[in-house]
C-alpha cells in the first residue's frame, strides 16, 4: 500500500477514556427491569449418579421465582453443546455434553439445578436449598491409568475413556530415526491451566414473550458461534436472536466457545417471561470454566553426532475432560508444529484424547504451539548437552534458511516467510552472549547458579483458509466485514471479529484510515453484536487481524472502487484517467481539481448516478486467507537459582518477535509483554491441581491458583525484525499469543541450564522453589 | 433487617437502608450506580474493587456498606476533575497501561493512592506497592511506566503549579 501515514504509527488507544475513567460496559454492568439473577447449583463430586433433586425448601425460600433442574429444561433446549468435528475428524467417542446434567454428573462444577431470585444474594442463599442426593462414583483423574484396561471410565457405560486416538504421520520416521546417531528421550507434563480472564465469564438473557425473541447479552470471543448454537438448540431462528458482547474483560480462549450458562440463562428467560441475569463468581470460574493444556507428552528425537536433527515421535495423551471441548481437539497442533523452527527428515506423532472427570479443556492463549515450543525447545537443549554442543549453534545449524520459505513442513503446512537466524542474532547481541557463559562459569565457582535458555518459536495463526478449516470443520473460518461511507464521508465498519482487549476499535480504524484516505477520527469500527455486524468468527488464533484486518481492507478497495467510477462520471472523464491519492480524487494531471471522499460520498446518495449504479457508498466482504500466516522469533531468559530455597528468580527477559508489518508497535508490544507474562506463570507458577483420589479441585480461588502479580514478573527487553507475510496484502502476522508461545520453553530452558551442574537433565512446570529443592536434594544424594 | 448509612460517594452525600451483609462493592455498583468498580475473585486477592475510604485504599469485596456509614469513598468514576483526567489516569493511557481495562479503575486508584503516599516510587516500591492487584493482560510492563510517568508528571506539577493539582488522593 502507498499510504502510510496511519499504518505503523504509535496511536494511544481510542478505547481508553471511557476505561479508564470506569464507563466501560461489562457485563455486569447491565441491569433491565425486572431482572431476575441466576444462581447455579454444582456439583460437589467429580463423578457421581444423581439420586433425586429436592428443590422444596428452595423454591419457598425469600424471594426465590422459580428453581429448574434438567426436567423443567428438556422441552426447551434440544441436543448438546456440539464438539467442532475440526482437527481430529475421526473422534471414537464425543459424550453428549447437555448443559445441565440429568442422572449423572461427570466434573466438578457441572451443573444440576438454577435458582432463579430477585438478587444475587438471595439466589445463592437459595442454591444452598437444593439438595441433592448423590450416589459417588470412582473419578478418573490420571490419563495413563484412565487407559488401562478395566479402567472406571468417565462416563457410566461407555467402553472405556479414548475419546480419539489418532496417528499423524509427517515422513518415515523409522528411515530418519535410523540415520541418527543419538536417541533422547523427555516426557514433559503440561499441567492444567486456568486462563482465567479477569472478568469471569457472565450474561443476560432476555425473552420477549409474544415477541417471541431473544436478546443475550454475554462476555464471549465469539457472538456469532453463541447465536449460531443457542438458537439451534432452543429451536428458535438465527434471526429471532440477537447476542451482543460489548466490553471484555479478557478471554485468553475461554470465552472462544458457547458455555451451558448461556443455554440455561436463555432457556430460563424463555421459561419465566423475565430477564436473567448470571455473573460466575471467581471459584465458580476456576471449577467451570474450560481449563487450557493438561497434556503428557512423550517424545524421541533423533541427532547426528554434527547436531543435525533427523527424527522426532511425540505421543501426546490430551486431557479432554468430562467431554470434549468444542475447540478442545485443536491443542493436537502440537504434533503438526512438533518440529517446530526446524528441519527433521521425518515428524511423527500419535495424540490421544482422554476423558476424564475434570472440566474439559479447550485452546488456552497459544493453544498447542506453547507445548510444541517447550517440547522441541526442551529437546534441542537436550541435544546439545549430549552432544557438547552450544544451544545457539545447534538451532543455527537446523532453521529452515530464510531462501528455503515458503516452506512446508513434514506434515505439508506451509510456512509462509522467516528469518530465524536474525531474531535469534538479535537476542544474542542484546544479551551479549559472549560474556555471558564466561560469568556463568565464574559464579558457579562461587556457588550461585546462573542459567540461561533460549526459545526460537514458530507458530501457526490466522485461522485460517477454507482448504484447511472447512473440509473438516463445516465452517470456513473466514472473516467478514461490512464498510458504509455516509453521506458526509465518515464512515463505519463492522466486523465479524471482536475485541476483548487487542485494540480493535483503533488499529482497525488505522487501517481503514490509510485505505480511504479519510481522517482517522471520522473512522468508528462495531463489533460483538450480531445485529450489526455480518455474520463472523470471532477472535482466537491471532486472527482478527491477518483475516479480519484484510477482510476491512478489502471492503475498502472495493468502496474505493467505486467511488472511482462514480468521480469519473462526475469529472466526465474515464475511469482509467482517476487518480485515487490518499483520500482525494482527480483527473491525470489535474490534482488541484480533486474531491474528497466525502464528496464523493454525498454525491453517491444523489441523483445523476451512472447508468446501472445504486446509491450509497458501502461494500461488504468474506476474506479468505490462502494461507496461515506464520509468526517467529527468539525469546533468551536468563535466571538465578537459589540453590538452597530452589527460589527462581529472572535475572533478564529478552524477546526479539517478528509479526511482518505492524499496524500499531505500541499494540503489539503490550500483546507481548501479556504473553509473556502467562508463558512465565505456567513455567514457574501456575497449575490446577485436583485430589487424585476424592478428585476434589485444590486450587479453587486465587488463594491457590497463583497467577503472578507486579513484584514476580520481570521487566521484558523487545525488539522486533520485520519480514512481511506474503499471504496477505498488508504482510501481516499476529501476535497475540506469541509471548506465551515462547516463554515456558525459554524459562524452563534457562533453569535446566542454572541446574545442569548438579546434573539435572529436566525440570518439571511450574518449576516451583519446593520442587526444584527436592531435585537438587536427590541430585546431591 | 436493614440499616440506614450515609455516605459520601465522590463528594455526593447519600442516604440509604441496606442490609448489613451487603458488600460495600455491590452498594457502589448497584445501590449507587457506579458501575466503574469491579469484581474480580471472592477472596480479596484481585483488587479489581479497589476504592478510596477516607483517604486509604479498600478492598471493596472484603468491606460491608455499612462499615462505610459517615465515611467518604471515591471511585474511579470521581478521580477525574470534571472533563480533565487524573494524572494516573492519563498516563495509563499514555503507556498503554491496560488493555481489556477489567482490572485498570482498580489498579489506577491503589497507583494513585501509592503516589499519594511516596511521590517517587522506585520500580520496586511500585511493584510492591501494588502486588495487592492482579493484571491478567499487560504482563505489567506498561503498568509500571504508567506509575512512574505519573509519579513525575505530578511533581512536575507541584513544582510549577501548586494550585492547578488534582485532588489528593491518600495523602
Amino acid at each position: 500500500m502507498a499510504i502510510t501515514q496511519m499504518i505503523g504509527a504509535h496511536i494511544q488507544r481510542r478505547e481508553d477514556p471511557r476505561l479508564i475513567t470506569g464507563h466501560g460496559s461489562y457485563i455486569d454492568d447491565m441491569r433491565l427491569t425486572g431482572m431476575l439473577h441466576m444462581s447455579v447449583v454444582r456439583s460437589p463430586f467429580p463423578h457421581a449418579r444423581i439420586r433425586s433433586i429436592d428443590i422444596t425448601d428452595a423454591a419457598k425460600a425469600p424471594g426465590v421465582h422459580a428453581v429448574y433442574t434438567a426436567r423443567d429444561f428438556k422441552a426447551h433446549i434440544a441436543g448438546g453443546i456440539p464438539a467442532a468435528p475440526a482437527f481430529i475428524p475421526d473422534k471414537k467417542q464425543v459424550p453428549t455434553h447437555y448443559p445441565i446434567a440429568e442422572t449423572e454428573v461427570c466434573y466438578q462444577g457441572e451443573p444440576v439445578a438454577v435458582v432463579l431470585a430477585d438478587d444475587r444474594y438471595l439466589a445463592d442463599d437459595a442454591a444452598q436449598l437444593v439438595s441433592v442426593d448423590y450416589d459417588p462414583l470412582p473419578a478418573v483423574m490420571d490419563l495413563e491409568k484412565a487407559l488401562e484396561a478395566g479402567s472406571p471410565t468417565a462416563h457410566e457405560g461407555a467402553p472405556d475413556n479414548v475419546a480419539w486416538d489418532t496417528i499423524l504421520p509427517g515422513g518415515d520416521i523409522d528411515a530418519a530415526m535410523a540415520e541418527a546417531d543419538i536417541k533422547l528421550s523427555l516426557r514433559v507434563t503440561q499441567q492444567r491451566l486456568a486462563p482465567t480472564a479477569m472478568e469471569t465469564r457472565g450474561c443476560v438473557a432476555e425473552w420477549v414473550p409474544f415477541a417471541n425473541t431473544l436478546t443475550l447479552w454475554t462476555s464471549t470471543q465469539v457472538p456469532h458461534f453463541v447465536r449460531l448454537f443457542v438458537s439451534g438448540a432452543l429451536g428458535i431462528t438465527e434471526a429471532q436472536m440477537r447476542v451482543v458482547s460489548k466490553d471484555v474483560g479478557g478471554g485468553f480462549g475461554c470465552k472462544a466457545f458457547p458455555y451451558p450458562e448461556e443455554y440455561l440463562s436463555s432457556a430460563s428467560s424463555k421459561l419465566i417471561g423475565r430477564p436473567v441475569k448470571w455473573i460466575e463468581t471467581r471459584t465458580e470460574s476456576l471449577q467451570s470454566t474450560h481449563h487450557g493444556r493438561g497434556q503428557l507428552y512423550d517424545a524421541e528425537i533423533g541427532a547426528k553426532r554434527d547436531g543435525t536433527l533427523v527424527g522426532l515421535r511425540v505421543t501426546q495423551l490430551l486431557d479432554s475432560g468430562a467431554y470434549v471441548g468444542v475447540f478442545g481437539s485443536f491443542q493436537t497442533c502440537a504434533i503438526l508444529l512438533g518440529g517446530g523452527c526446524y528441519t527433521f527428515k521425518a515428524v511423527h506423532g500419535r495424540t490421544v484424547g482422554v476423558l476424564t472427570n475434570r472440566v474439559p479443556t479447550d485452546p488456552y492463549r497459544g493453544a498447542g504451539r506453547p507445548e510444541a515450543t517447550h517440547l522441541v525447545e526442551r529437546l534441542v537443549d537436550m541435544v546439545a548437552a549430549e552432544l557438547g554442543m552450544d544451544p545457539v549453534e545447534v538451532r543455527r545449524k537446523n532453521f529452515i534458511a530464510p531462501e528455503a520459505f515458503p516452506h512446508p513442513n513434514n506434515f505439508g503446512l506451509v510456512y509462509d516467510s522467516g528469518q530465524y537466524e536474525k531474531t535469534m542474532d538479535r537476542a544474542l547481541d542484546m544479551l551479549g552472549y559472549g560474556d555471558f557463559r564466561k560469568r556463568q562459569q565464574e559464579l558457579r565457582a562461587q556457588g550461585r547458579y546462573l542459567g540461561l535458555g533460549l526459545s526460537t518459536w514458530v507458530e501457526i495463526c490466522g485461522i485460517g483458509p477454507s482448504a484447511a478449516t472447512a473440509p473438516a470443520a463445516g465452517v470456513a473460518l473466514v472473516e467478514s466485514s461490512a464498510l458504509r461511507v455516509h453521506p458526509t464521508g465518515s464512515v463505519t465498519v463492522s466486523t465479524g471479529t471482536h475485541n476483548h482487549g487487542q485494540g480493535h476499535e483503533t488499529t482497525f480504524a488505522q487501517i481503514v484510515a490509510d485505505a480511504l484516505g479519510v481522517p482517522y477520527e471520522m473512522v468508528d469500527i462495531k463489533h460483538g453484536d450480531t445485529g450489526e455486524t455480518p455474520f463472523g468468527y470471532g477472535t482466537y488464533g491471532s486472527r482478527s487481524l491477518a483475516v479480519g484486518g484484510i477482510s476491512i481492507l478489502k471492503s475498502c478497495q472495493k468502496v474505493v472502487e467505486k467511488a472511482k467510477r462514480l468521480a469519473a462520471h462526475i469529472f466526465e472523464a474515464s475511469e482509467d484517467d482517476v487518480v485515487f491519492d490518499q483520500g482525494r480524487f482527480y483527473v491525470k494531471g489535474s490534482p488541484d481539481n480533486a474531491k474528497v471522499l466525502g464528496e464523493i460520498a454525498f454525491a453517491s446518495y444523489g441523483a445523476g448516478l451512472p447508468e446501472g449504479m445504486e446509491q450509497g457508498l458501502e461494500a461488504i466482504t468474506y476474506f479468505d486467507p490462502p494461507n496461515f500466516v506464520w509468526p517467529f522469533g527468539c525469546h533468551i531468559c536468563v535466571v538465578e537459582v537459589d540453590a538452597t530455597t530452589g527460589a527462581v528468580e529472572i535475572q533478564r527477559y529478552i524477546a526479539v518477535d517478528d509479526c511482518g508489518n505492524v499496524i500499531n508497535p505500541m499494540i503489539v508490544e503490550g500483546q507481548l509483554h501479556g504473553g509473556i507474562a502467562q508463558g512465565i506463570a505456567q513455567a514457574l507458577f501456575e497449575e490446577m491441581s485436583y485430589d487424585d483420589e476424592s478428585g476434589q479441585l485444590l486450587t479453587g480461588t486465587f488463594l491457590d491458583y497463583l497467577v503472578p502479580t507486579m513484584a514476580e514478573m520481570p521487566r521484558y527487553e523487545l525488539d522486533r525484525t520485520v519480514t512481511p507475510s506474503p499471504t496477505n496484502e498488508l504482510g501481516v502476522k499476529g501476535i497475540g499469543e506469541a509471548g506465551t508461545i515462547a516463554a515456558s520453553a525459554a524459562v524452563i530452558n534457562s533453569v535446566c541450564d542454572a541446574l545442569s551442574p548438579f546434573g539435572i537433565r529436566h525440570v518439571e512446570m511450574p518449576a516451583r522453589p519446593d520442587r526444584i529443592w527436592k531435585l537438587i536434594q536427590e541430585a546431591r544424594s | 433487617m436493614r440499616h440506614s448509612i450515609a455516605v459520601t460517594v465522590n463528594g455526593v452525600r447519600r442516604e440509604d437502608a441496606v442490609e448489613p451483609r451487603l458488600l460495600l462493592v455491590h452498594y457502589l455498583r448497584e445501590v449507587a450506580g457506579l458501575t466503574g468498580t469491579h469484581v474480580g475473585c471472592d477472596t480479596s486477592q484481585c483488587g479489581a474493587c479497589t476504592v478510596i475510604v477516607d483517604g486509604r485504599t479498600v478492598k471493596s469485596c472484603s468491606v460491608f456498606a455499612v462499615q462505610a456509614d459517615g465515611r467518604a469513598v471515591t471511585t474511579i468514576e470521581g478521580l477525574a476533575d470534571g472533563g480533565n483526567l487524573h494524572p494516573v489516569q492519563e498516563a495509563f493511557w499514555n503507556q498503554h497501561g491496560l488493555q481489556c481495562g477489567y482490572c485498570t479503575p482498580g489498579f489506577i486508584m491503589a497507583a494513585a493512592y501509592l503516589l499519594g503516599q511516596n511521590p517517587s516510587p522506585s520500580d520496586d516500591d511500585i511493584r510492591k506497592g501494588l502486588e495487592g492487584n492482579i493484571c491478567r493482560c499487560t504482563g505489567y510492563e506498561n503498568i509500571l511506566k504508567a506509575v512512574k510517568q505519573a509519579g513525575e508528571r505530578m511533581a512536575a506539577g507541584r513544582a510549577t503549579a501548586p494550585a492547578a493539582q488534582p485532588a489528593a488522593v491518600g495523602s
